[in-house]
């Protein structure tokens, strides 16, 4: 392949330096900014004021930083193993072409398509006092369970999780369905001919030949959940008393509201270190589909 | 999942399909219903009345008519000189011996795949600097800086695709770089454009944060962000806010249906290959 490759005209040169340079501008100048401000104070007028490790320090005993950061971690596991868990499932019953399947399958990935600020919406008015969800306590003969879902600082987060997970499933359930497609049908057919349970057949046959897409999975849902901001932003902003409070809310609140802008850098550096781990792994995975391709 | 009758299998998911699209129906049904209605019945009850005065609202008043021509002309141009740009990187990397160009690959995929809150501060000083923070271009700039990575990356895995036989016969009888990109490359690469352009358009037309990043003006505000401000003004006006955000999910659901093919190999894509 290599040796097909031509020499550079200078022509081919600026197809490449044109965008390269609209993304060094747009995010990898603005990215190293981000680092810079970290270690500054400023408020936006004048010149930053460098500060060393104080922002950093000041996030340690920051109460409503480490509550967002516990949130955060809570987030990231319960939005990405329930979507997965839930994805995953449906990818497997969803599977074997059948009548009606494709209706089913259009159906769960629709909300996909509807942005998290409509979701929010959608979900808000699901939640409201008199909405859906209280309805069908009521109806359940679970009145006492009817709460003010997103004002009751207990229930918020969870409430958002629920229209997150809503949303993020179908996404999740497309990747299996094509992993799913690229595992070997007769090896499934054999094991159960060997008279394999279907559990069995899952985890021991399907399962291991789902590793890929696993890693895939499990990056993407990581990397969405460090990102989450505008369900969160749609449905509670955070609140009530930052109960619901992400990183990204928080950090947003200091650098476009209280204008903080070398502490929000601060948090803005946080997410960007605990993403990092999982930017790598997508990032080699893609390194090796490019190798054997 | 077992037997071959499949009633188990439709006893199950039928039931679990009509739970997951229940909160949309919902939402139509009271988008549809009069605000009178909501206050005296409660929101879930039985429908007692039809009208448009929810949508009406929305789209006057609301605003969200204005904020789906915003969007319109944010989406439009923001996708086709995503796709523009990227086709050129893609081409070059793909195409040619350009050094190092394995890194160039990852290091503008990377750049796709940072929490855009590293980026949101430093952005608006960029935005401001440039003369055009709060104006509609910053957008459409953000937006394509930000995706080029990942649509490079995409079209680059398909541009490698193309045989090389193709592009060397049309360089023999005299093209040069450009005609083989305009007339050979990019023909070939219609559907991975197609799957990609629908992919971008929804990202493009969903997003908030961007849009809450570099515009201050409220008549500026595309569609996202029109709605949550249109849920702060009327707050318990559940018809306006459900007739609202029905507006603002139409347009992508309609990609979603008339690309359904196309929109899921561009989710696909770059994922699992």
């Amino acid at each position: 392949m290599t040796t097909t490759l031509r020499r550079v005209p200078p022509v081919v040169w600026v197809f490449l330096a044109v965008p390269a340079a609209v993304e060094l501008g747009m995010v990898f100048w603005p990215a190293l900014n981000s680092f810079y401000l970290s270690f500054t104070q400023w408020n936006g007028l004048g010149a930053a004021k460098p500060v060393g490790l104080d922002n950093f320090r000041a996030l340690g005993s920051d109460e409503i930083f480490l509550g967002a950061l516990k949130n955060n971690v809570l987030w990231a596991v319960g939005f990405g193993g329930l979507s997965v868990l839930t994805g995953l499932a449906l990818a497997v019953a969803l599977n074997r072409p059948r009548r009606g399947v494709g209706l089913y399958r259009s159906a769960i990935y629709l909300p996909m398509v509807f942005s998290l600020a409509v979701t929010g919406l959608f979900w808000r008015v699901q939640y409201q006092p008199d909405g859906t969800i209280n309805t069908v306590l009521g109806g359940l003969g679970l009145g006492g369970w009817e709460k003010q879902w997103l004002a009751d600082p207990d229930t918020a987060l969870w409430a958002v999780l629920v229209a997150a997970v809503w949303r993020q499933a179908g996404y999740v359930m497309v990747l299996y369905l094509a992993g799913l497609k690229s595992t070997d049908p007769s090896l499934d057919d054999a094991s159960a001919v060997d008279g394999a349970s279907p559990w069995q057949r899952f985890r021991f046959v399907t399962w291991p030949q789902l590793r890929g897409v696993n890693t895939v999975v499990f990056a993407v849902t990581v990397i969405d959940s460090l990102r989450t901001f505008d369900i969160v932003w749609a449905m509670t902003q955070g609140g009530p008393y930052h109960s619901s409070e992400l990183l990204s809310t928080y950090m947003f609140q200091q650098g476009f509201t209280f204008l903080n802008l070398g502490y929000a850098s601060a948090i803005a550096v946080v997410i960007f270190a605990m993403a990092l781990v999982f930017i790598i792994t997508y990032l080699v995975r893609a390194t090796k589909n490019e190798v054997e391709a | 999942m077992r037997g071959k009758s499949g009633w188990g299998f439709h006893a199950v998911m039928a039931p679990l399909t009509l739970l997951w699209v229940a909160p949309m129906i919902f939402v139509v049904v009271v988008a549809f219903r009069s605000f009178d209605d909501i206050t005296l019945h409660g929101a879930s009850a039985f429908p007692r009345s039809f009208t448009f005065d929810g949508f009406s609202t929305a789209l006057g008043t609301g605003s969200m008519g204005r904020a789906m021509w915003i969007s319109a002309q944010v989406t439009v141009p923001a996708v086709i000189l995503s796709l523009l740009l990227s086709s050129f990187a893609a081409y070059a990397l793909s195409r040619y011996r350009i050094p190092g160009r394995r890194a160039i690959l990852l290091t503008m995929l990377a750049g796709n795949l940072l929490p855009p809150q590293i980026l949101l501060i430093p952005v608006s000083r960029v935005m401001e600097s440039l003369g055009i923070y709060d104006t509609l271009g910053a957008l459409v700039l953000i937006h394509v800086g930000f995706g080029l990575g990942f649509y490079t990356f995409v079209l680059h895995g398909f541009m490698r695709s193309i045989p090389a036989e193709l592009t060397e016969a049309a360089r023999i009888d005299g093209a040069g770089p450009v005609q083989i990109y305009a007339r050979i490359i990019m023909p070939l690469c219609r559907p991975s454009l197609a799957a990609l352009g629908a992919l971008a358009t929804t990202w493009i037309f969903n997003d908030l944060i961007w849009a809450i990043t570099v515009l201050r003006t409220e008549a500026k505000l595309p569609v996202t962000a029109a709605l949550l401000n249109l849920q702060g003004g009327y707050v318990s006006n559940w018809n306006v806010v459900a007739a609202a955000s029905i507006v603002a999910a139409v347009p992508t659901a309609i990609v979603f249906f008339a690309f359904q093919k196309h929109f899921v190999s561009g989710l696909l894509m770059g994922s699992t290959k």
